[in-house]
């Protein structure tokens, strides 16, 4: 049996969670990356198609991130063959199953793919990633397919969402824009990035780029202090990753208390200056 | 020009999913219905650049009767008109819900210059709607885009990369898919609601295909088992949380 792997990078983090899961299926997995001038996602998809053609795999996976999921779409939309995206697990058969995540990862899906070869894409984080032994490089022609003609750097200041150590976020409790000056305040003596839901993006109080959720940003801290944050599936698809979670919330019954690992019940007006203030006297000690 | 943008009507799912006994789909019974975020923002999107350069605007979803609500929300923000294709409820495949969209799009009065749709939906997340329905169109496809510019006649889209964005020019007719965060929707006026009533709604009944992702069952993934350690209730809890962040080493 072949299986093919497409992997953006050899020390990619997800492609070579793809690489895992496809020797999950074929133990002599093939791990193909592609390279052209400028990223071209439907060029790039034509070259696995034309090695798809010479090499019958009997499976195509990808790494479950924007390009992966993007390159393999194309792939299946030129074969005219179905595709499971963020699968978890797939067995092989007639037809072959996958259990796939929906809604971010709060709910899993059993479905049937009825087309060969196999399209997938593999969920993030399902597996642990295995280094690819051999990576074959091959190339894709443009050819005046859409690719990306420019690139703009950005220009950040201070510790980034995506990879802060400590990501102290507010809701809808947090009640407006000014309230964030306590969380503010927190993130600051913790060395930490500011983050909010969905709510209080929606209200206009911070901008977007701090939103971590399924929609924002999937953030990975040592710790994450969520405070005012009822918990809904939006938002904790975007905090998995947190090795742990501190909840501050008025409401006992939140449903992010399900999640938590440490929780404090009450008013955050009062809490997290109360905090800062422990964290000023023991700096200061 | 004319933009027409794709949605997809999912339940507000909350904090705890439920769901149906069949294990098919999510207990709805108690829920409030939406669309995908990223397809919010597609709307608001379209809303602007026809206010911006002119032209005509519509919004097209698969999806059962119940669905008309979501159109006529987003008619509300400013969308000019509807498309409905009516289904059972039943939720259909990406393969066949990209052609029932090619088939609406080909029978159009207009042609559509620019056809939005969310990065992804909020409920499946299948990736990949958008593209198929670019390639049966023969135009080209951008995706998870946050920034859209008109400029001599083309797109000038920007995307979210790591360490900045990566640009595309892409001419028009062209599908882009869009990611929260390229706008802040704007909330429906009254008045934009009441012209959202009397705005038109075609109805097209697609039909069916066999499945070829087919869903079997749904299921919740196992639970963290956590159990939250209660530091305190108030500001007294302070101490202990400094203890917390002393051990986990961010202190």
């Amino acid at each position: 049996m072949t299986v093919l792997t497409l992997i953006e990078h050899p020390e990619d983090e997800l492609s070579l969670q793809a690489y895992a899961f496809a020797r999950s299926i074929e133990p002599d997995a093939e791990a193909v990356t592609v390279t052209g001038d400028a990223y071209a996602p439907a060029a790039w998809a034509k070259t696995l198609v034309e090695l798809i053609a010479q090499r019958s795999p009997t499976a195509v996976v990808a790494p479950g991130s924007d390009r992966g999921n993007e390159v393999m779409a194309h792939v299946a939309a030129q074969l005219d063959q179905p595709m499971a995206a963020n699968c978890v697990s797939l067995t092989p058969g007639d037809p072959a199953t996958v259990v796939r995540v929906r809604w971010g990862g709060s709910l899993l899906e059993e479905a049937r793919v009825h087309g060969s070869p196999l399209l997938v894409t593999a969920a993030p984080h399902a597996v642990a990633a295995a280094a690819a032994p051999e990576v074959e490089t091959v190339h894709a022609a443009a050819n005046g397919a859409v690719a990306v003609s420019e690139h703009v750097t950005a220009t950040t200041a201070g510790v980034s969402l995506a990879d802060a150590d400590v990501v102290v976020s507010g809701g809808r409790g947090v009640g407006s824009a000014e309230g964030f000056a306590i969380i503010e305040e927190l993130a600051q003596l913790l060395g930490g990035a500011v983050g909010c839901s969905r709510a209080v993006t929606s209200a206009g109080w911070r901008p977007h780029t701090d939103q971590v959720g399924q929609t924002g940003t999937k953030i990975a801290p040592e710790i994450y202090i969520a405070c005012g944050i009822s918990g809904a599936t939006q938002h904790m698809a975007g905090c998995k990753g947190a090795k742990k979670l501190l909840a501050i919330n008025e409401d006992g019954e939140a449903s992010i208390f399900a999640s938590a690992d440490y929780a404090v019940i009450g008013d955050l007006h009062q809490i997290l200056p109360a905090i800062s203030a422990e964290i000023r006297k023991a700096k200061g000690a | 020009m004319n933009v027409l943008v794709c949605v997809k009507r999912v339940p507000l799912t909350g904090g705890k999913i439920v769901l149906t006994d069949d294990e098919r789909a999510i207990q709805t019974r108690h829920l409030g219905f939406t669309v995908s975020p990223h397809e919010e923002c597609g709307a608001e999107e379209a809303v602007r650049l026809i206010e911006k350069h002119g032209g005509a605007s519509a919004v097209l979803t698969l999806g059962p009767p119940e669905a008309e609500e979501q159109l006529r929300d987003l008619m509300a923000i400013g969308v000019d008109r509807g498309v409905h294709l009516v289904t059972d409820g039943a939720e259909w495949d990406p393969q066949a819900t990209a052609a029932a969209i090619v088939d609406a799009i080909r029978h159009q009065p207009e042609q559509q210059d620019l056809i939005l749709f969310g990065n992804e939906s909020a409920d499946a997340g299948n990736y990949q709607v958008p593209i198929r329905v670019a390639h049966a169109l023969g135009v080209p496809v951008v995706t998870g885009i946050k920034a859209i510019e008109v400029e001599d006649g083309a797109l000038r889209c920007e995307q979210e990369v790591s360490g900045g964005r990566d640009v595309y020019r892409v001419p028009m007719p062209a599908v882009v898919t869009v990611k929260e965060g390229i706008n802040l929707p704007r909330y429906p006026s009254v008045p934009g609601r009441l012209r959202a009533k009397r705005k038109p709604v075609d109805t097209i009944s697609p039909t069916p295909r066999e499945p070829r992702l087919e869903m079997v069952k749904l299921r919740l993934p196992e639970g963290s088992g956590k159990q939250a350690q209660i530091l305190g209730r108030g500001p007294e809890a302070a101490p202990a949380v400094v203890e917390v962040l002393t051990e986990v080493g961010v202190l």
